[in-house]
């Protein structure tokens, strides 16, 4: 365990990432993407949308669904990169795009969530 | 059914040449003929130089792995006339050190199979008038699938990730482990966490799962590295949280 302790806390993020996409993305894409447009539901307006996103759940929900995806992606893009393209001695480098990137896109969401009245 | 097969065997003759070749040779193609049988028949009518192992013919003893038309098999469990017209191109297992002809170096896998000590391990032994360890099927059921592996490194040939990085500690090492793990009887899996937690342990694995694709046995090593991840995901988080209570 002393060898690498960071391992285990970035496979829990890559997992669970992994679970909350799995589950969540395919129902909001099927709502916001096919039964909305479609008109096979009555699609709900801006402001009842909003209203839904000052409820602080909804927030957190979607909050968390996106880090954890992000954090999923650079896990998973870190290993195509050092085996895929088989260049791990920039792992340094790889390590600062996939997490950083992840952390970034983190904060982005993070700060627009919360700009939402 | 043709009744005869072109095998391409791999030789590689350390002494004679610098580089491995081919070398066909005609078989008979039985229905009952596995590649093994063919190899034998090479042996014992045509070439008495070629190397290969083999030992039980029945699935058994592991020794008989070798990579057939680009795929890790049992030579003693793959039929010729699957592959009926030809030819069968017959070489060593993939990722390993080539020693001569069909014949692969075993001695890394060895150090890692004994590193993750794949047998029972008890903190004392109870007295023989004590009676025997026993258990219920349902405590069976949790490791009888991973004790089904018989070492033959199939899986290791087919890893990509071994085949990158050959110290990762790789899919039969690691299912074993779980093998011992979930033994109700056995009492060292805080050993076998300290190599498995490693960076070469069970982190090293990229779930590509050609390890289980391949099993003649139905091991699942896939399976086995993913539930131990999460196994010591856990651990970590209970080491991370609750320092005094760690292992």
């Amino acid at each position: 365990m002393a060898k690498r302790p960071i391992e285990p806390f970035l496979w829990i993020l890559f997992s669970a990432g992994g679970v909350l996409a799995a589950l969540l993305i395919p129902v909001l894409l099927a709502l916001f993407g096919l039964a909305f447009p479609l008109g096979w539901l009555p699609a709900p307006d801006h402001a009842h949308l909003l209203a839904v996103l000052g409820h602080p759940v909804p927030r957190v929900v979607l909050f968390l669904l996106g880090t954890f995806s992000l954090f999923h992606w650079a896990h998973r893009f870190r290993y195509a990169l050092y085996d895929g393209l088989q260049i791990k001695h920039l792992n340094e480098l790889i390590n600062l795009f996939c997490y950083g990137g992840a952390m970034i896109g983190s904060a982005a969401a993070g700060y627009l969530l919360w700009q939402i009245p | 059914m043709a009744d005869r097969i072109t095998l391409q065997l791999a030789r590689y003759r350390p002494e004679e040449e610098p580089e491995p070749s081919f070398q066909e040779y005609e078989v008979p193609c039985r229905e009952d003929w596995v590649v093994l049988d063919g190899l034998n028949y090479v042996k014992d009518r045509l070439d008495g130089t070629l190397s290969y192992r083999w030992s039980c013919r029945m699935g058994i003893c592991g020794s008989c792995g070798m990579t057939v038309n680009g795929e890790p098999k049992l030579t003693c469990a793959t039929f010729l006339a699957d592959y009926v017209p030809g030819p069968v191109r017959v070489e060593p297992l993939r990722n390993f050190p080539v020693i001569r002809d069909l014949v692969v170096e075993l001695g890394d896998f060895m150090r890692k199979l004994t590193s993750v000590q794949p047998w029972i391990v008890r903190e004392e032994e109870k007295p023989l008038s004590e009676g025997e360890y026993r258990q219920t099927p349902a405590q069976l059921d949790l490791y009888q699938q991973y004790s089904m592996c018989i070492n033959c490194m199939l899986c290791y040939a087919a890893c990509p990730v071994y085949g990158l990085d050959p110290k990762f500690l790789g899919p039969a090492a690691i299912a074993l482990a779980q093998r011992y793990n979930l033994d109700s009887r056995d009492q060292g899996v805080g050993e076998r966490l300290e190599v498995l937690s490693q960076d070469e342990g069970i982190w090293g694995c990229t779930f590509v799962g050609d390890c289980t694709r391949v099993c003649p046995k139905n091991v699942d090593p896939a399976g086995a590295i993913q539930r131990y991840k999460l196994t010591a995901a856990l651990e970590w988080l209970k080491g991370f949280f609750v320092p005094w209570g760690a292992r």
